[in-house]
């Protein structure tokens, strides 16, 4: 298992119904993460509309996420 | 990479259009395009009292600058500036400014229109309306949610 941190913005933030936590997961990838917090959740979003980033950097859902880590969930965008 | 002088900027304050025009000032430029996002009353046929936008800023920063570096790739310009606002904004206020100066027109239109459009989708950027007349909702634009993430956001740089 693995302590990450997620944390939640705009919509899955309210949603989540707070801003960040700390999973204890056996998650591999930034999808595992997506899909696990989306269960606890109760989302229905697709992770196709959304975007994730881990340590401040934006990356695919494929990427790996290592103990201790911080991931950030992004609901679909809406700028301009 | 180029020599284009490029700033992105993210903003709690209203956005001063004429200060940021003649900061892009530029004796080489024959051709000056802005474009200005402004919040509109109505959406959907719903009626907007004003608009709410939340941002990831450090990363609004690192990609908005990646777009702004590829605009000036493909189209050689000599500025270009972006600036997008957070916070509550209030009917006919700025949500995001973009102007960029060229040699020639031709490019100085087609840089702002692809800065507007890789913004609007690839920002973490999110806006929420408050309605007249109900509760306040995120806006998910249409053509984000089709856009399947560019190549820039898998792990990249």
């Amino acid at each position: 298992m693995k302590s990450v941190t997620v944390r939640y913005f705009a919509a899955f933030r309210e949603r989540a119904g707070l801003p960040e936590e700390v999973l204890e997961t056996g998650a591999n990838t930034a999808r595992d993460i997506f899909e696990e917090t989306r269960d606890r959740h109760g989302s229905s979003e697709p992770s196709g509309h959304c975007k994730v980033a881990v340590n401040d950097r934006m990356v695919s859902w494929d990427a790996e996420v290592e103990d201790g880590d911080v991931v950030l969930l992004f609901p679909p965008v809406a700028g301009g | 990479m180029s020599n284009t002088k490029t700033s992105m900027q993210m903003t709690k304050s209203a956005i001063d259009a004429s200060a940021l025009r003649a900061s892009m000032a530029d004796v080489r430029a024959g051709g000056f395009v802005s474009f200005e996002g402004w919040v509109r009353n109505l959406n959907d046929d719903r009626a907007v009292e004003r608009l709410e936008y939340e941002a990831y800023e450090p990363l609004c920063l690192v990609e908005g600058n990646a777009v702004l570096d590829e605009a000036a790739a493909r189209f050689g310009v000599l500025g270009i500036t972006c600036v997008h606002r957070v916070g509550l904004l209030e009917l006919g206020e700025c949500a995001v400014w973009i102007g960029v100066a060229g040699a020639h027109r031709d490019e100085a239109f087609k840089a702002a229109r692809f800065v507007i459009d890789e913004i609007k989708v690839r920002l973490p950027i999110w806006k929420k309306e408050h309605y007249v007349d109900g509760p306040s909702e995120w806006v998910n634009c249409e053509r984000c949610a089709k856009h399947a993430p560019p190549a820039s956001l898998a792990e990249s740089s």
